[in-house]
Protein backbone atom coordinates (compact mmCIF):
# COMPACT_ATOMS: atom_id res chain seq x y z
CA UNK A 1 0.00 0.00 0.00
CA UNK A 2 2.95 2.32 0.66
CA UNK A 3 6.27 2.36 -1.11
CA UNK A 4 9.42 0.69 0.12
CA UNK A 5 11.21 3.96 0.81
CA UNK A 6 8.39 5.07 3.12
CA UNK A 7 8.62 1.77 4.92
CA UNK A 8 12.33 2.33 5.40
CA UNK A 9 11.72 5.84 6.72
CA UNK A 10 8.98 4.60 9.03
CA UNK A 11 11.34 2.02 10.52
CA UNK A 12 14.05 4.66 10.86
CA UNK A 13 11.66 6.90 12.80
CA UNK A 14 10.66 3.97 14.97
CA UNK A 15 14.30 3.05 15.71
CA UNK A 16 15.08 6.68 16.58
CA UNK A 17 12.17 6.76 19.02
CA UNK A 18 13.49 3.57 20.65
CA UNK A 19 16.93 5.10 21.09
CA UNK A 20 15.59 8.25 22.73
CA UNK A 21 13.16 6.18 24.75
CA UNK A 22 15.88 3.95 26.22
CA UNK A 23 18.12 6.94 26.90
CA UNK A 24 15.40 8.78 28.80
CA UNK A 25 14.33 5.70 30.71
CA UNK A 26 17.66 5.75 32.50
CA UNK A 27 17.10 9.14 34.18
CA UNK A 28 14.50 9.58 36.92
CA UNK A 29 13.15 12.88 35.63
CA UNK A 30 12.66 11.80 32.03
CA UNK A 31 11.78 8.15 32.56
CA UNK A 32 7.98 8.39 32.05
CA UNK A 33 8.55 10.28 28.80
CA UNK A 34 11.09 7.67 27.74
CA UNK A 35 8.54 4.93 28.17
CA UNK A 36 6.03 6.87 26.08
CA UNK A 37 8.62 7.40 23.33
CA UNK A 38 9.30 3.68 23.28
CA UNK A 39 5.60 2.93 22.99
CA UNK A 40 5.30 5.48 20.18
CA UNK A 41 8.21 3.85 18.38
CA UNK A 42 6.41 0.54 18.59
CA UNK A 43 3.21 2.08 17.26
CA UNK A 44 5.07 3.58 14.30
CA UNK A 45 6.71 0.22 13.56
CA UNK A 46 3.39 -1.65 13.66
CA UNK A 47 1.56 0.96 11.56
CA UNK A 48 4.35 1.03 8.97
CA UNK A 49 4.26 -2.74 8.74
CA UNK A 50 0.50 -3.01 8.45
CA UNK A 51 0.35 -0.26 5.81
CA UNK A 52 2.94 -1.93 3.56
CA UNK A 53 1.12 -5.24 3.62
CA UNK A 54 -1.13 -6.10 0.76
CA UNK A 55 -3.99 -7.63 2.58
CA UNK A 56 -5.96 -8.08 -0.58
CA UNK A 57 -9.60 -7.43 -1.26
CA UNK A 58 -10.85 -10.11 1.04
CA UNK A 59 -11.51 -9.24 4.63
CA UNK A 60 -9.94 -12.42 6.05
CA UNK A 61 -6.42 -11.00 6.05
CA UNK A 62 -7.52 -8.00 8.07
CA UNK A 63 -9.51 -10.16 10.44
CA UNK A 64 -6.54 -12.43 11.07
CA UNK A 65 -4.13 -9.58 11.75
CA UNK A 66 -6.68 -7.46 13.61
CA UNK A 67 -7.85 -10.24 15.89
CA UNK A 68 -4.27 -11.17 16.71
CA UNK A 69 -3.42 -7.60 17.65
CA UNK A 70 -6.63 -7.18 19.62
CA UNK A 71 -6.33 -10.48 21.47
CA UNK A 72 -2.69 -9.96 22.44
CA UNK A 73 -3.25 -6.32 23.32
CA UNK A 74 -6.21 -7.12 25.50
CA UNK A 75 -4.47 -9.92 27.38
CA UNK A 76 -1.34 -7.82 27.89
CA UNK A 77 -3.34 -4.82 29.08
CA UNK A 78 -5.45 -6.79 31.54
CA UNK A 79 -2.39 -8.55 32.95
CA UNK A 80 -0.49 -5.28 33.36
CA UNK A 81 -3.36 -3.43 35.01
CA UNK A 82 -4.46 -6.20 37.32
CA UNK A 83 -1.08 -7.32 38.61
CA UNK A 84 -0.35 -6.53 42.23
CA UNK A 85 2.73 -4.49 43.07
CA UNK A 86 4.28 -7.58 44.64
CA UNK A 87 3.77 -9.56 41.47
CA UNK A 88 5.37 -7.05 39.13
CA UNK A 89 8.81 -8.70 38.87
CA UNK A 90 7.21 -12.01 37.93
CA UNK A 91 5.14 -10.21 35.33
CA UNK A 92 8.24 -8.69 33.73
CA UNK A 93 9.82 -12.15 33.57
CA UNK A 94 6.68 -13.61 31.99
CA UNK A 95 6.38 -10.86 29.35
CA UNK A 96 10.04 -11.36 28.58
CA UNK A 97 9.47 -15.05 27.98
CA UNK A 98 6.63 -14.23 25.59
CA UNK A 99 8.90 -11.85 23.67
CA UNK A 100 11.56 -14.52 23.25
CA UNK A 101 8.98 -17.08 22.20
CA UNK A 102 7.51 -14.66 19.64
CA UNK A 103 10.91 -14.19 17.98
CA UNK A 104 11.54 -17.92 17.92
CA UNK A 105 8.07 -18.60 16.51
CA UNK A 106 8.54 -16.10 13.69
CA UNK A 107 11.80 -17.83 12.82
CA UNK A 108 10.10 -21.22 12.91
CA UNK A 109 7.22 -19.96 10.80
CA UNK A 110 9.66 -18.76 8.14
CA UNK A 111 11.48 -22.10 8.03
CA UNK A 112 8.27 -24.10 8.10
CA UNK A 113 6.98 -22.43 4.95
CA UNK A 114 9.56 -24.31 2.90
CA UNK A 115 8.77 -27.56 4.61
CA UNK A 116 5.02 -27.58 4.12
CA UNK A 117 4.81 -25.91 0.72
CA UNK A 118 6.70 -27.85 -1.98
CA UNK A 119 6.05 -25.20 -4.60
CA UNK A 120 8.16 -22.65 -2.73
CA UNK A 121 11.68 -22.65 -4.05
CA UNK A 122 14.24 -23.20 -1.33
CA UNK A 123 16.82 -20.43 -1.50
CA UNK A 124 20.36 -21.42 -2.30
CA UNK A 125 23.88 -20.22 -1.57
CA UNK A 126 24.37 -17.26 0.70
CA UNK A 127 20.66 -16.62 1.19
CA UNK A 128 20.13 -20.16 2.44
CA UNK A 129 23.08 -19.97 4.79
CA UNK A 130 21.96 -16.66 6.25
CA UNK A 131 18.42 -17.91 6.69
CA UNK A 132 19.33 -21.20 8.33
CA UNK A 133 21.98 -19.74 10.63
CA UNK A 134 19.79 -16.83 11.69
CA UNK A 135 16.76 -19.07 12.19
CA UNK A 136 18.86 -21.50 14.22
CA UNK A 137 20.35 -18.81 16.45
CA UNK A 138 16.97 -17.13 16.86
CA UNK A 139 15.48 -20.47 17.91
CA UNK A 140 18.36 -21.17 20.30
CA UNK A 141 18.12 -17.78 22.04
CA UNK A 142 14.35 -17.43 21.79
CA UNK A 143 13.33 -20.81 23.22
CA UNK A 144 16.03 -20.50 25.86
CA UNK A 145 14.57 -17.15 26.86
CA UNK A 146 11.08 -18.63 27.08
CA UNK A 147 11.87 -21.57 29.36
CA UNK A 148 14.43 -19.59 31.34
CA UNK A 149 11.98 -16.75 31.94
CA UNK A 150 9.16 -19.09 32.94
CA UNK A 151 11.41 -20.80 35.47
CA UNK A 152 12.65 -17.42 36.70
CA UNK A 153 9.04 -16.35 37.16
CA UNK A 154 8.29 -19.45 39.23
CA UNK A 155 11.44 -18.86 41.26
CA UNK A 156 10.42 -15.29 41.98
CA UNK A 157 7.05 -16.58 43.12
CA UNK A 158 8.85 -19.15 45.24
CA UNK A 159 6.84 -22.08 44.02
CA UNK A 160 3.77 -23.29 42.23
CA UNK A 161 0.43 -24.62 43.40
CA UNK A 162 -0.52 -27.91 41.80
CA UNK A 163 -3.81 -29.50 42.89
CA UNK A 164 -3.82 -27.43 46.03
CA UNK A 165 -0.33 -28.51 46.99
CA UNK A 166 2.41 -25.93 47.22
CA UNK A 167 5.55 -27.07 45.47
CA UNK A 168 8.70 -25.04 46.02
CA UNK A 169 10.69 -24.13 42.95
CA UNK A 170 13.81 -26.25 43.16
CA UNK A 171 17.32 -24.88 43.00
CA UNK A 172 19.76 -27.47 41.84
CA UNK A 173 23.09 -27.24 40.13
CA UNK A 174 26.03 -29.55 40.76
CA UNK A 175 29.30 -28.38 39.25
CA UNK A 176 29.23 -31.03 36.50
CA UNK A 177 26.19 -29.26 35.07
CA UNK A 178 28.31 -26.52 33.51
CA UNK A 179 30.15 -28.80 31.03
CA UNK A 180 26.77 -30.34 30.17
CA UNK A 181 25.43 -26.89 29.33
CA UNK A 182 28.51 -26.25 27.17
CA UNK A 183 28.02 -29.55 25.38
CA UNK A 184 24.36 -28.84 24.68
CA UNK A 185 25.27 -25.39 23.38
CA UNK A 186 27.87 -26.80 20.99
CA UNK A 187 25.53 -29.55 19.79
CA UNK A 188 22.98 -26.87 18.88
CA UNK A 189 25.60 -25.13 16.76
CA UNK A 190 26.43 -28.44 15.09
CA UNK A 191 22.74 -29.03 14.39
CA UNK A 192 22.48 -25.59 12.82
CA UNK A 193 25.44 -26.43 10.61
CA UNK A 194 23.82 -29.72 9.60
CA UNK A 195 20.58 -27.88 8.77
CA UNK A 196 22.40 -25.93 6.08
CA UNK A 197 22.98 -29.21 4.25
CA UNK A 198 19.41 -30.36 4.72
CA UNK A 199 17.23 -27.30 5.32
CA UNK A 200 13.93 -29.18 5.27
CA UNK A 201 14.95 -31.87 7.77
CA UNK A 202 12.41 -31.39 10.56
CA UNK A 203 14.30 -33.65 12.98
CA UNK A 204 17.10 -31.09 13.17
CA UNK A 205 14.59 -28.32 13.75
CA UNK A 206 12.86 -30.11 16.60
CA UNK A 207 16.19 -31.10 18.12
CA UNK A 208 17.33 -27.48 18.13
CA UNK A 209 14.08 -26.37 19.78
CA UNK A 210 14.21 -29.14 22.36
CA UNK A 211 17.84 -28.57 23.33
CA UNK A 212 17.30 -24.80 23.55
CA UNK A 213 14.35 -25.29 25.91
CA UNK A 214 16.45 -27.56 28.12
CA UNK A 215 19.33 -25.07 28.05
CA UNK A 216 17.06 -22.28 29.30
CA UNK A 217 15.98 -24.38 32.26
CA UNK A 218 19.50 -25.55 33.05
CA UNK A 219 20.73 -21.95 32.93
CA UNK A 220 18.28 -20.72 35.57
CA UNK A 221 17.90 -23.87 37.69
CA UNK A 222 21.12 -23.49 39.73
CA UNK A 223 20.55 -19.79 40.39
CA UNK A 224 18.53 -18.76 43.35
CA UNK A 225 18.17 -16.22 46.06
CA UNK A 226 18.87 -12.59 45.51
CA UNK A 227 20.41 -13.19 42.09
CA UNK A 228 17.13 -13.71 40.26
CA UNK A 229 16.81 -10.03 39.19
CA UNK A 230 20.16 -10.29 37.44
CA UNK A 231 19.00 -13.39 35.61
CA UNK A 232 15.78 -11.73 34.47
CA UNK A 233 17.81 -8.77 33.21
CA UNK A 234 20.11 -11.11 31.30
CA UNK A 235 17.15 -12.96 29.79
CA UNK A 236 15.76 -9.58 28.75
CA UNK A 237 18.99 -8.91 26.91
CA UNK A 238 18.73 -12.34 25.25
CA UNK A 239 15.18 -11.72 24.04
CA UNK A 240 16.50 -8.61 22.29
CA UNK A 241 19.21 -10.64 20.58
CA UNK A 242 16.60 -13.19 19.49
CA UNK A 243 14.59 -10.39 17.85
CA UNK A 244 17.74 -9.18 16.06
CA UNK A 245 18.46 -12.67 14.66
CA UNK A 246 14.87 -12.89 13.48
CA UNK A 247 15.50 -9.57 11.72
CA UNK A 248 18.27 -11.22 9.71
CA UNK A 249 15.91 -13.94 8.47
CA UNK A 250 13.39 -11.52 7.05
CA UNK A 251 15.96 -8.76 6.26
CA UNK A 252 14.10 -6.26 8.40
CA UNK A 253 16.04 -3.24 9.62
CA UNK A 254 13.89 -2.26 12.60
CA UNK A 255 14.04 -5.76 14.07
CA UNK A 256 17.82 -5.77 13.81
CA UNK A 257 18.25 -2.28 15.28
CA UNK A 258 15.72 -2.52 18.11
CA UNK A 259 16.72 -6.07 18.97
CA UNK A 260 20.42 -5.39 19.22
CA UNK A 261 19.79 -2.13 21.10
CA UNK A 262 17.88 -4.03 23.76
CA UNK A 263 20.43 -6.82 23.71
CA UNK A 264 23.35 -4.47 24.33
CA UNK A 265 21.73 -2.06 26.77
CA UNK A 266 20.15 -4.99 28.62
CA UNK A 267 23.58 -6.52 29.05
CA UNK A 268 24.95 -3.24 30.41
CA UNK A 269 22.02 -3.02 32.83
CA UNK A 270 22.79 -6.57 33.93
CA UNK A 271 26.37 -5.55 34.72
CA UNK A 272 25.16 -2.45 36.58
CA UNK A 273 22.83 -4.59 38.69
CA UNK A 274 25.60 -7.08 39.40
CA UNK A 275 27.81 -4.24 40.54
CA UNK A 276 25.11 -2.91 42.86
CA UNK A 277 25.09 -6.33 44.50
CA UNK A 278 28.86 -6.66 44.47
CA UNK A 279 28.75 -9.82 42.41
CA UNK A 280 30.34 -11.00 39.20
CA UNK A 281 28.06 -12.07 36.36
CA UNK A 282 30.11 -15.21 35.77
CA UNK A 283 29.73 -16.19 39.43
CA UNK A 284 26.01 -15.59 39.29
CA UNK A 285 25.58 -17.75 36.22
CA UNK A 286 27.95 -20.60 36.82
CA UNK A 287 28.49 -20.80 40.54
CA UNK A 288 25.43 -22.20 42.22
CA UNK A 289 24.07 -19.71 44.70
CA UNK A 290 21.71 -20.61 47.48
CA UNK A 291 21.57 -24.03 45.96
CA UNK A 292 22.15 -26.22 48.97
CA UNK A 293 19.33 -27.69 50.96
CA UNK A 294 17.71 -25.41 53.46
CA UNK A 295 19.41 -25.51 56.80
CA UNK A 296 17.58 -27.16 59.60
CA UNK A 297 16.76 -24.83 62.44
CA UNK A 298 18.10 -25.94 65.78
CA UNK A 299 17.83 -22.71 67.75
CA UNK A 300 14.83 -20.94 69.14
CA UNK A 301 14.04 -17.40 70.14
CA UNK A 302 11.29 -16.14 72.37
CA UNK A 303 9.02 -13.62 70.71
CA UNK A 304 8.28 -10.18 72.11
CA UNK A 305 4.98 -8.32 71.92
CA UNK A 306 3.97 -4.99 70.48
CA UNK A 307 3.72 -3.21 73.87
CA UNK A 308 7.28 -4.12 74.71
CA UNK A 309 8.52 -2.79 71.40
CA UNK A 310 6.43 0.37 71.74
CA UNK A 311 8.16 1.11 75.04
CA UNK A 312 11.51 0.74 73.38
CA UNK A 313 10.45 3.12 70.65
CA UNK A 314 9.48 5.71 73.26
CA UNK A 315 12.74 7.45 73.95
CA UNK A 316 14.45 6.37 70.79
CA UNK A 317 16.00 9.26 68.92
CA UNK A 318 16.61 7.52 65.67
CA UNK A 319 14.72 4.65 64.10
CA UNK A 320 15.83 3.08 60.86
CA UNK A 321 13.23 0.99 59.09
CA UNK A 322 14.53 -1.87 56.98
CA UNK A 323 11.80 -3.14 54.67
CA UNK A 324 11.96 -6.45 52.81
CA UNK A 325 9.86 -8.84 50.84
CA UNK A 326 7.62 -9.47 53.85
CA UNK A 327 6.42 -5.88 53.66
CA UNK A 328 5.55 -6.39 50.01
CA UNK A 329 3.69 -9.63 50.71
CA UNK A 330 1.58 -8.27 53.54
CA UNK A 331 1.12 -4.92 51.76
CA UNK A 332 1.75 -3.07 55.03
CA UNK A 333 3.57 -0.05 53.58
CA UNK A 334 0.72 2.25 54.70
CA UNK A 335 0.97 0.95 58.27
CA UNK A 336 4.72 1.47 58.13
CA UNK A 337 4.22 5.06 57.03
CA UNK A 338 1.66 5.54 59.81
CA UNK A 339 4.18 4.22 62.34
CA UNK A 340 6.83 6.60 61.06
CA UNK A 341 4.44 9.56 61.31
CA UNK A 342 3.32 8.52 64.80
CA UNK A 343 6.76 8.26 66.34
CA UNK A 344 8.10 11.37 64.68
CA UNK A 345 5.13 13.38 65.99
CA UNK A 346 4.83 11.80 69.41
CA UNK A 347 8.44 11.26 70.42
CA UNK A 348 10.14 13.56 67.93
CA UNK A 349 12.06 10.54 66.65
CA UNK A 350 14.04 10.72 63.44
CA UNK A 351 12.89 8.05 61.00
CA UNK A 352 14.75 6.85 57.95
CA UNK A 353 14.34 3.91 55.60
CA UNK A 354 17.26 1.70 54.63
CA UNK A 355 16.82 0.44 51.10
CA UNK A 356 18.87 -2.57 50.08
CA UNK A 357 19.44 -2.65 46.29
CA UNK A 358 17.75 -6.01 45.96
CA UNK A 359 15.29 -5.89 48.85
CA UNK A 360 12.10 -7.58 47.81
CA UNK A 361 12.48 -9.47 44.59
CA UNK A 362 13.65 -6.71 42.25
CA UNK A 363 15.73 -3.57 42.44
CA UNK A 364 13.50 -0.63 43.29
CA UNK A 365 10.74 -2.88 44.65
CA UNK A 366 10.73 -1.18 48.05
CA UNK A 367 10.93 2.31 46.56
CA UNK A 368 7.81 1.66 44.54
CA UNK A 369 5.85 0.30 47.50
CA UNK A 370 6.86 3.07 49.89
CA UNK A 371 6.17 5.66 47.22
CA UNK A 372 2.67 4.29 47.03
CA UNK A 373 2.30 5.05 50.75
CA UNK A 374 3.60 8.60 50.18
CA UNK A 375 6.82 8.17 52.10
CA UNK A 376 8.97 11.25 51.37
CA UNK A 377 11.73 10.54 48.86
CA UNK A 378 14.50 11.99 51.02
CA UNK A 379 13.80 9.48 53.80
CA UNK A 380 14.64 6.55 51.54
CA UNK A 381 18.36 6.04 51.95
CA UNK A 382 20.36 3.60 49.86
CA UNK A 383 22.42 0.95 51.55
CA UNK A 384 25.88 2.50 51.20
CA UNK A 385 24.73 5.78 52.71
CA UNK A 386 22.69 4.37 55.57
CA UNK A 387 25.20 1.81 56.83
CA UNK A 388 27.53 4.37 58.46
CA UNK A 389 24.49 5.73 60.34
CA UNK A 390 23.47 2.34 61.71
CA UNK A 391 25.58 2.44 64.90
CA UNK A 392 23.84 5.71 65.87
CA UNK A 393 20.39 4.20 65.44
CA UNK A 394 18.53 3.30 68.61
CA UNK A 395 16.30 0.89 66.78
CA UNK A 396 16.53 -0.92 63.52
CA UNK A 397 13.01 -2.04 62.63
CA UNK A 398 13.22 -4.88 60.13
CA UNK A 399 9.96 -5.68 58.38
CA UNK A 400 10.04 -8.97 56.56
CA UNK A 401 13.67 -8.73 55.45
CA UNK A 402 16.06 -11.58 56.04
CA UNK A 403 18.94 -12.28 53.64
CA UNK A 404 19.55 -8.58 52.96
CA UNK A 405 20.61 -8.06 56.59
CA UNK A 406 22.12 -11.44 57.42
CA UNK A 407 25.53 -10.88 59.02
CA UNK A 408 26.76 -14.21 57.64
CA UNK A 409 27.25 -12.40 54.32
CA UNK A 410 30.33 -10.72 55.83
CA UNK A 411 32.03 -14.10 56.15
CA UNK A 412 33.40 -16.12 53.28
CA UNK A 413 31.07 -19.02 53.74
CA UNK A 414 27.74 -20.04 52.39
CA UNK A 415 25.66 -18.84 49.49
CA UNK A 416 25.37 -15.30 50.83
CA UNK A 417 29.13 -14.77 51.14
CA UNK A 418 30.24 -11.42 49.87
CA UNK A 419 26.80 -9.97 49.29
CA UNK A 420 26.58 -6.44 50.66
CA UNK A 421 24.06 -6.16 53.48
CA UNK A 422 22.30 -3.56 55.58
CA UNK A 423 24.24 -3.43 58.86
CA UNK A 424 21.09 -3.72 60.96
CA UNK A 425 22.99 -5.69 63.60
CA UNK A 426 24.97 -2.52 64.42
CA UNK A 427 21.92 -0.73 65.77
CA UNK A 428 21.44 -0.62 69.56
CA UNK A 429 18.23 -2.60 69.40
CA UNK A 430 16.96 -4.69 66.54
CA UNK A 431 13.23 -5.30 66.12
CA UNK A 432 12.26 -7.90 63.54
CA UNK A 433 8.74 -8.44 62.29
CA UNK A 434 8.59 -11.84 60.65
CA UNK A 435 6.21 -14.72 60.54
CA UNK A 436 8.68 -17.26 61.85
CA UNK A 437 12.36 -17.97 62.33
CA UNK A 438 12.45 -19.77 58.99
CA UNK A 439 15.31 -19.23 56.62
CA UNK A 440 15.17 -16.66 53.87
CA UNK A 441 15.24 -16.94 50.11
CA UNK A 442 18.89 -17.99 50.02
CA UNK A 443 18.20 -20.81 52.46
CA UNK A 444 20.53 -19.87 55.29
CA UNK A 445 19.87 -19.28 58.96
CA UNK A 446 20.20 -15.73 60.24
CA UNK A 447 22.26 -15.08 63.39
CA UNK A 448 20.60 -11.71 63.70
CA UNK A 449 17.41 -13.34 65.01
CA UNK A 450 19.20 -14.86 67.97
CA UNK A 451 21.17 -11.87 69.21
CA UNK A 452 20.38 -10.65 72.71
CA UNK A 453 19.47 -7.20 71.54
CA UNK A 454 17.02 -8.55 69.00
CA UNK A 455 13.28 -8.50 69.65
CA UNK A 456 11.20 -10.72 67.41
CA UNK A 457 7.60 -9.86 66.63
CA UNK A 458 6.24 -13.06 65.13
CA UNK A 459 3.35 -12.47 62.76
CA UNK A 460 2.10 -11.09 59.50
CA UNK A 461 3.59 -7.69 58.68
CA UNK A 462 0.28 -5.86 58.48
CA UNK A 463 -1.12 -7.36 61.66
CA UNK A 464 2.02 -6.69 63.68
CA UNK A 465 2.37 -3.11 62.38
CA UNK A 466 -1.25 -2.43 63.34
CA UNK A 467 -0.63 -3.79 66.82
CA UNK A 468 2.55 -1.78 67.12
CA UNK A 469 0.81 1.41 65.99
CA UNK A 470 -1.99 0.83 68.50
CA UNK A 471 0.53 0.26 71.28
CA UNK A 472 2.43 3.42 70.41
CA UNK A 473 -0.81 5.44 70.43
CA UNK A 474 -1.67 4.13 73.89
CA UNK A 475 1.60 5.19 75.45
CA UNK B 1 20.76 -12.86 -1.93
CA UNK B 2 22.79 -9.84 -2.80
CA UNK B 3 25.80 -9.90 -0.45
CA UNK B 4 25.53 -6.12 0.00
CA UNK B 5 22.17 -6.58 1.75
CA UNK B 6 23.76 -9.00 4.18
CA UNK B 7 26.69 -6.65 4.78
CA UNK B 8 24.20 -3.83 5.34
CA UNK B 9 22.32 -5.90 7.90
CA UNK B 10 25.51 -6.87 9.71
CA UNK B 11 26.60 -3.23 9.76
CA UNK B 12 23.28 -2.23 11.32
CA UNK B 13 23.61 -5.04 13.85
CA UNK B 14 27.13 -4.15 14.94
CA UNK B 15 26.47 -0.39 15.07
CA UNK B 16 23.29 -0.87 17.11
CA UNK B 17 25.15 -3.10 19.56
CA UNK B 18 27.75 -0.37 20.06
CA UNK B 19 25.05 2.27 20.42
CA UNK B 20 23.24 0.11 22.97
CA UNK B 21 26.43 -0.24 25.01
CA UNK B 22 26.92 3.52 25.06
CA UNK B 23 23.28 4.41 25.66
CA UNK B 24 23.07 3.22 29.24
CA UNK B 25 25.84 4.37 31.52
CA UNK B 26 24.57 5.15 34.98
CA UNK B 27 21.18 4.12 36.22
CA UNK B 28 19.93 4.71 39.78
CA UNK B 29 18.75 1.51 41.49
CA UNK B 30 15.18 2.81 41.54
CA UNK B 31 15.07 2.70 37.77
CA UNK B 32 16.62 -0.74 37.28
CA UNK B 33 13.30 -2.54 37.15
CA UNK B 34 11.41 0.05 35.02
CA UNK B 35 14.32 0.24 32.56
CA UNK B 36 14.43 -3.53 32.29
CA UNK B 37 10.69 -3.65 31.79
CA UNK B 38 10.70 -0.86 29.19
CA UNK B 39 13.56 -2.43 27.24
CA UNK B 40 11.72 -5.72 27.43
CA UNK B 41 8.65 -4.12 25.83
CA UNK B 42 10.87 -2.85 23.01
CA UNK B 43 12.20 -6.36 22.41
CA UNK B 44 8.62 -7.20 21.46
CA UNK B 45 9.58 -5.65 18.12
CA UNK B 46 9.42 -9.15 16.69
CA UNK B 47 5.73 -8.25 16.36
CA UNK B 48 6.76 -6.75 13.00
CA UNK B 49 8.06 -10.13 11.87
CA UNK B 50 4.95 -11.83 13.18
CA UNK B 51 2.68 -9.45 11.26
CA UNK B 52 4.57 -10.03 8.01
CA UNK B 53 4.67 -13.78 8.61
CA UNK B 54 0.97 -14.04 9.40
CA UNK B 55 0.13 -12.13 6.23
CA UNK B 56 2.43 -13.99 3.85
CA UNK B 57 1.35 -17.31 5.25
CA UNK B 58 -2.27 -16.34 4.78
CA UNK B 59 -1.74 -15.42 1.14
CA UNK B 60 0.17 -18.58 0.41
CA UNK B 61 -2.78 -20.82 1.04
CA UNK B 62 -0.65 -23.93 1.31
CA UNK B 63 1.14 -22.75 4.43
CA UNK B 64 -1.41 -23.20 7.19
CA UNK B 65 1.03 -24.27 9.90
CA UNK B 66 3.33 -21.33 9.19
CA UNK B 67 0.32 -19.06 9.43
CA UNK B 68 -0.73 -20.48 12.78
CA UNK B 69 2.81 -20.20 14.13
CA UNK B 70 3.01 -16.57 13.03
CA UNK B 71 -0.40 -15.85 14.53
CA UNK B 72 0.64 -17.27 17.90
CA UNK B 73 3.83 -15.19 17.64
CA UNK B 74 1.69 -12.14 16.91
CA UNK B 75 -0.43 -12.65 20.02
CA UNK B 76 2.57 -13.31 22.27
CA UNK B 77 4.50 -10.32 20.91
CA UNK B 78 1.48 -8.07 21.38
CA UNK B 79 1.12 -9.23 25.01
CA UNK B 80 4.80 -8.44 25.49
CA UNK B 81 4.49 -4.99 23.91
CA UNK B 82 1.24 -3.74 25.43
CA UNK B 83 1.75 -5.39 28.81
CA UNK B 84 5.38 -4.29 28.95
CA UNK B 85 4.75 -0.61 28.28
CA UNK B 86 1.68 -0.54 30.54
CA UNK B 87 3.46 -2.17 33.48
CA UNK B 88 6.45 0.16 33.06
CA UNK B 89 4.10 3.11 33.03
CA UNK B 90 2.51 1.95 36.27
CA UNK B 91 5.88 1.59 37.97
CA UNK B 92 7.07 5.00 36.81
CA UNK B 93 3.85 6.68 37.94
CA UNK B 94 4.47 5.39 41.43
CA UNK B 95 8.03 6.64 41.45
CA UNK B 96 6.83 10.03 40.24
CA UNK B 97 4.20 10.02 42.99
CA UNK B 98 6.96 9.52 45.50
CA UNK B 99 8.68 12.71 44.49
CA UNK B 100 5.52 14.73 44.75
CA UNK B 101 5.12 13.32 48.25
CA UNK B 102 8.59 14.60 49.10
CA UNK B 103 7.84 18.20 48.33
Amino acid sequence: MIDDQWVGLGYLLSATLFIFGLKRLSHPRTAPRGNQLGAMGMLVAVLTTVLQMELGDGIEGWILIGSGLLLGGLIGWVMAVRVEMTGMPEMVALFNGFGGAASALVALSESWKYIEDDTLEIPTGLELEVMVVAAGLSALVGWMTLTGSLLAMLKLKGGIEIFGKWIRTPTWGPSWLNPVKGLLFISTLVLIYMSIQEPTETDYLFAIIGISCILGILLVLPIGGADMPVVVSLLNSLSGIAAAFTGFIISNSVLIVAGSLVGASGLILTFIMCKAMNRELIDVLFKAFGGSDKEQLTRTKIGSDADEVAMMVDGAQKVIIVPGYGMAVSQCQHQVKEFADLVSEKFDTEVKYAIHPVAGRMPGHMNVLLAEANVPYDQLIEMDEINPEMPEADIALIIGANDTCNPVARTDEGPLAGMPIIDADMARTVVIIKRSLSVGYAGVDNDLFYMDKTMMLFGDGKKMMNELNAAVKEL
Amino acid sequence: MDPTILIGSITLFVMSIFLGFELITKVPATLHTPLMSGANAISGISIVGALLGANVAYEGGDTVVSGILAFVALVLAMINVVGGFAVTNRMLNMIAGKKRGGQ
